[in-house]
């Protein structure tokens, strides 16, 4: 008895990640967007990822930053080294403190950290916000669908009805992603504001899943080494699990014989 | 060291003796590792190794990323990224290191519950058991302040909440939270000195389980029969024991690699579900988040905290008694503190003369009532204060102080006993069909 109760108690404890318990405020809805990267064997989708560094370049960057990011990474999307070190010299100016002025970014820089209007740097938002919660607390919706972060920045640029309202000398936009539902950030994108070079189309939703997966990138760049080191371990882990039931069990046996109850 | 009759060792070599008389080392450590073990110790006898492992896991993998961390206010953030970017293997390290002190605490916790069960804290157990509650104590302490040095918005405003605890006791707790902070608010004093106390902690806790190894080798382990080995003769005793090497070594480590595979799958694929996502947002004393919610493993003693508020009728008379020194945040303060020392004090609060609860048959019931309060409690912790919530809280709360100081006195007097076996041989041989006199060991 004990050992069943706490057994389902150690499991329970297991699904109960505080991070759940902190269910934002409003009526939020979040797409379960299916991203490649997904699972245990889910990789990134580089096309997916180019193009979400094309709509942060093209889009987000006139308001948020980077700043984590170093621009040689970019090289893990496909890129060449000359290709990095155009888009970083085409696309952003770093201060330098040596020649006490702007310059162009070179690939050793990080892209710029923006705080022109204040709005939250991009560089780890895909793990700084929660798509999915409880229930009750639970933490079981995460359990199955993951934390959600690239979700919800998925849903929330998806996510705008189209209503707005002024509250104190701002304009605020409503957002069905949005805890609370209503957000200061206007509409950032809509249908066609890039050309895509694969031909890929530029809905707002495409736009949408394929900027997210891209930060998701940004805040966890290390995925896939993480992941198979996940495996490789897991395996590991698992035949050195067997062999020492193995050993075990033979030490044991002189001793123990056959269990009787 | 006294205790259990067993073979010593024996220097034979001419160099053996000379080290052994000038540094009975190579002796210390025979002993230490042939301790006679009682032989029926069943599964939750494992998580001594486990939580031996964690203590290892956490000091080899924190002093690497302090190879790579600044503890600064505007630098430490920017540090751990710099960690997960650009070290080497610097993302695994830092997600080791995090949910490792998860592994830690669920280790520590079915270690305690274990202990509660079949009685290990009894006489003569008791300094291990005190010793086992400051490591305990100590782990929160390392826990909390580790917490703070990735320097997110939860690492902040976790530091200002229980540090503000401190700042709750009367006539000096300001100038204690002053004291402890280095200056009226978290700041950069506050993150050093964290980093500082961080890393000098689990050298504590190393010195502790030394001790409190020590000790559980001088009364001898536990067993789920609660009865003690027979060392009247080594023949006796050994008809009761087996040697820790090889017999619970190779056991322990076929346990500790299942759960490693469990651990490692969680690092590797879902490093963040235990954490906060707050937590990926630099610290910012001007933004406080929705919800203020400490890591999991502090969740029971949050409720317990957080129940007793000025609604309720034992804060107000010990207000009223007090002349309101005691006022509800101190009461809080001194309930979740009150919730551990309730549990160190167990050795002196069980009347009963039966160690193991499997033949308690009232006290089981209790038992299993707790480990529901204990789960009901951390998710309550996690609930923002509002009702239901705050009733549920108090109720698990008392239930909580009640099995301590009302149950745990009172089932040693009305409770009848199941009959124990005579001795660990006799409820061995029960489980299994050899009996153990014609047992060898492995070739």
């Amino acid at each position: 008895m004990f050992k069943k109760l706490a057994i389902g108690a150690a499991f329970a404890l297991a699904l109960a990640p505080a991070s759940t318990f902190a269910a934002g405020g409003g009526e939020q809805h979040i797409e379960d967007f299916h991203f490649s990267f997904e699972g245990p064997f889910g990789t990134w989708d580089m096309n997916q990822l180019q193009r979400g560094l094309q709509v942060y370049t093209e889009v987000c960057a006139a308001c948020h930053g980077l700043k984590y990011v170093p621009l040689r990474d970019l090289e893990a999307l496909g890129y060449s080294e000359e290709q990095v070190i155009t888009y970083a010299a085409d696309n952003f100016e770093v201060f330098d403190p040596e020649e006490d002025d702007f310059r162009p970014a070179k690939p050793t820089d990080h892209f710029p950290a923006n705080n022109g209007v204040g709005a939250p740097d991009l560089s780890l938002m895909a793990k700084a916000r929660a798509g999915f919660h409880g229930p009750y607390g639970l933490g079981i919706n995460q359990l199955f669908k993951g934390m959600g972060g690239a979700e919800y920045i998925a849903s929330l640029l998806d996510g705008y009805t189209g209503h707005e309202k002024e509250e104190a000398g701002s304009i605020l936009y409503e957002n069905t992603a949005f805890p609370g539902g209503w957000i200061s950030m206007a509409p950032p994108l809509s249908d066609d504001q890039v050309e895509f070079a694969d031909g890929h189309p530029a809905t707002v939703e495409a736009m949408s899943e394929d900027v997210a997966a891209f930060l998701m990138w940004t805040a966890e760049p290390k995925m896939m080494e993480r992941k198979s080191a996940g495996f490789v371990g897991v395996l590991f882990l698992t035949v050195l699990s067997v062999i020492l039931y193995l050993v075990n069990k033979r030490l044991w046996a002189p001793v123990k014989g056959k269990r009787l109850d | 060291m006294s205790g259990i009759p067993h073979d010593h060792y024996e220097p034979k070599t001419n160099g053996e003796k000379w080290l052994n008389s000038r540094l009975p080392i190579v002796g210390l450590l025979y002993d230490t590792l042939m301790i006679p073990t009682p032989k029926n110790l069943n599964w939750w006898w494992i998580w001594g190794i486990v939580l031996a492992f964690c203590l290892a896991l956490q000091i080899v993998t924190g002093i690497v990323l302090v190879m790579h961390y600044t503890p600064h206010v505007d630098l430490a953030f920017a540090s751990i990224e710099h960690i997960m970017r650009n070290v080497n293997g610097g993302y695994m390290l830092r997600y080791l290191h995090m949910n490792g002190a998860s592994l830690f605490f669920v280790a520590v916790y079915i270690h305690i519950f274990r202990g509660l069960f079949y009685g290990s804290y009894k006489a003569p157990r008791e300094i291990t058991w005190i010793i086992g509650m400051l490591i305990y104590l100590m782990m929160m302490g390392t826990a909390f302040m580790g917490y703070v040095l990735p320097w997110g918005q939860m690492s902040f405003w976790g530091a200002t909440v229980i540090t503000g605890l401190f700042g709750a006791i009367p006539f000096v707790g300001d100038a204690i939270q002053t004291w402890l902070l280095g200056g009226p608010a978290v700041d950069n004093a506050t993150l050093n000195r964290f980093f500082s106390l961080h890393y000098l902690l689990p050298f504590v806790i190393a010195a502790l389980v030394i001790v409190h190894i020590w000790a559980f080798h001088t009364t001898g382990n536990n067993n789920p029969t609660g009865v003690e080995v027979r060392r009247g003769s080594k023949a006796e005793a050994e008809k009761d024991t087996l040697p820790f090497w090889p017999y619970f070594v190779i056991k322990d480590l076929f346990a500790l690699a299942v759960i490693l595979v469990v651990f490692w799958a969680i690092v590797g694929y879902m490093p963040n579900y235990l954490g906060h996502p707050d937590n990926y947002i630099e610290a910012n004393p001007l933004v406080t988040p929705a919800h203020i919610v400490p890591e999991w493993y502090f969740l029971p003693f949050y409720a317990i905290l957080r129940a007793f508020t000025g609604e309720v009728w034992v804060v107000q008379f010990a207000s009223f008694i007090t002349g309101g020194i005691i006022d509800a945040k101190f009461f809080g303060v001194l309930a979740m503190f009150g919730a551990i020392l309730a549990m160190a004090l167990a050795p002196w609060l069980d009347t009963s003369t039966v160690r193991s609860g499997k033949y308690r048959p009232m006290f089981k019931w209790w038992f299993y009532l707790l480990i529901i309060d204990f789960f009901a409690l951390m998710w309550l912790g996690a609930m923002p204060a509002e009702e239901p919530y705050a009733s549920f809280s108090l109720i698990a709360s008392a239930y909580w102080f009640a099995y301590f100081f009302v149950i745990l006195p009172i089932l040693g007097v009305i409770e009848k006993p199941e009959a124990q076996p005579e001795t660990i041989e006799e409820d061995f041989n029960a489980h299994y069909g050899k009996a153990n006199a014609d047992a060898t060991p492995a070739e």
